[in-house]
């Protein structure tokens, strides 16, 4: 049965376009992701702003990013985008990159909107009536409880991203899926290059998910009273 | 040391405080009373500007608090608040709690702040609760944390929000003989409170509010013993 005739020695061949792929896929995904992280803390406190000037243009971008498709997004900036304020492509990477940080901003950036909104408005008034700022009360009081709050949306946000990043494909990205692309159109076998991109793919947010846990397990210590590792410094 | 004229503030088109005029002395103890929704807590928050002021002036030590040229978070580190709700930073072991502020804005060194973190907590009976987290806490140590924490500004106010409304019964009384330590001490206090056996005990002056005025004020024992007004008489026969 052609179906169980599986040639894995097409992928080993190729061994070395698949290491490139899992490299540019983790490059696009982590640039992205930082980017899209900081740019969507601004974004998200923005949002919570009760300036309208601040808030309405948040809201505008947020709307804009999270109610198109990627796939168009990336076609704007890498056809449209960059070559106007250019001149010329600045190649895949920097369109990839530039497409999934603005992409991931605006989910982040929900949320961090969420995760500030949820901290108990008490806590803000007890900062503030002890003296701080605006500006100390989120840096001291609400972004470090806020953030606890946000690892899990957090790091599902990174998964989708890693997922999403293969879109970057269509404008000659060589990532994973490219990497498959390649195989096929070599051998005109389908089954075992996209069976490997997607086992790729797999492994990599498996254990981009056990790190999240590992991470939110990490910041929940300080919360649990049995393993407060205080303890036992009474007076000191 | 803290006067307020002609105090109006609303939610849109809900008038809450209606114009209070009153005057607060260095070193006085008032207790405010009154019916729920009366307006105690927002009076109460006016006055560390927790709530935008619509109408009238509050001034503390003579400085206008509602004025755009005053330094809003100066006054604050001036003027304690304890809340109803506690309100402890839940990520932050007690003694952290208690040295956030000074050090952040009085620039204390650490060991300062700890050292003056450690002596107020044991003022208020919990000095070996400092490296606890608030959650450890039962809600009466809570609430005495709070008190420390906000008594670690030095401020010249504390204002309470019925401080001791959230807490089970057996609990009520260790906040309330800290709540009596400071005013024996000296210190200004304003007391929303339910609690009328301490505002009888503690209070220099009562003040009744209802309808988001002053209804009455007066001595404790003329607001308990011989009130005046018929709203007041009607709200102490319901809570004595
Ligand atoms: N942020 C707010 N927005 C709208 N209305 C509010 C707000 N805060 C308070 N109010 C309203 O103002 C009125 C007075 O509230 P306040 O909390 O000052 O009463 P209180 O005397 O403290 O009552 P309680 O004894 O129940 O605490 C209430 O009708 C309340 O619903
Ligand atoms: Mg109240």
């Amino acid at each position: 049965m052609e179906f169980l005739d599986f040639r894995w020695d097409i992928i080993w061949n190729y061994r070395e376009s698949f290491i490139r792929g899992i490299w540019v896929t983790l490059i696009l995904t982590i640039c992205g992701f930082i980017g899209g992280f900081i740019l969507g803390v601004l974004l998200g406190l923005g949002k919570n702003s009760k300036k309208k000037w601040l808030y309405f243009p948040c809201k505008l971008y947020i709307d804009l990013f999270r109610g198109t498709p990627l796939l168009v997004q990336i076609f704007i900036i890498h056809l449209a985008l960059i070559p106007t304020l250019f001149g010329h492509s600045l190649g895949f990477m920097v369109s990839g990159i530039t497409a999934l940080v603005l992409n991931c901003a605006a989910y982040t950036a929900e949320i961090i909107r969420a995760g500030i909104q949820s901290i108990d408005k008490g806590q803000m008034e007890a900062a503030r009536s002890l003296g701080l700022n605006q500006f100390q009360a989120m840096r001291k009081v609400i972004l470090p409880q806020a953030f606890r709050r946000m690892i899990p949306p957090l790091g599902n946000e990174f998964i989708t991203l890693l997922k999403d990043s293969s879109l970057v494909t269509v404008i000659a990205a060589n990532d994973i899926l490219y990497a498959a692309k390649v195989v096929s159109g070599a051998y005109f076998r389908f089954w075992e290059p996209y069976l490997a991109a997607a086992a790729l793919y797999l492994t990599l947010t498996f254990i981009v998910s056990k790190v999240v846990s590992l991470i939110e397990r990490r910041f929940s210590i300080e919360y649990n009273p049995r393993k407060n590792k205080n303890e036992g410094r009474v007076g000191a | 040391m803290i006067k307020i004229e002609n105090l109006h503030k609303s939610f849109g088109e809900l008038h809450v405080l209606n114009g209070i005029d009153y005057e607060i002395q260095e070193k006085e103890v008032v207790c405010v009373i009154g019916p729920s929704g009366s307006g105690k807590s927002t009076f109460l928050r006016c006055i560390n500007l927790l709530e935008e002021i619509s109408d009238g002036a509050i001034y503390i030590d003579g400085t206008k608090v509602n004025d755009r040229n005053t330094d809003i978070n100066k006054i604050r580190t001036e003027v304690g608040m304890v809340f109803q709700q506690f309100n402890l930073f839940p990520h932050m072991t007690v003694i952290d709690n208690i040295t956030m502020a000074p050090m952040l804005i009085r620039k204390m060194n650490k060991h300062e702040a700890e050292e003056l973190a450690l002596e107020l907590l044991s003022k208020v009976g919990l000095r070996e609760k400092a490296y606890n987290y608030p959650q450890q806490l039962s809600g009466g140590q809570q609430q005495r944390v709070a008190i420390a924490r906000a008594l670690a500004m030095k401020p010249k106010v504390m204002l309470f929000d019925e401080p001791t409304s959230a807490l089970d019964p057996e609990m009520v009384n260790e906040v309330l003989d800290v709540m009596k330590q400071l005013a024996f001490e000296g210190m200004t206090m304003v007391v929303v409170t339910h609690e009328m056996g301490f505002a009888r005990e503690v209070a220099d002056r009562v003040i009744f509010m209802d309808g988001g005025v002053i209804v009455e004020e007066g001595k404790p024992e003329d607001i308990f013993g011989n009130p005046k007004h018929e709203r007041t008489k009607a709200f102490l026969s319901k809570v004595l």
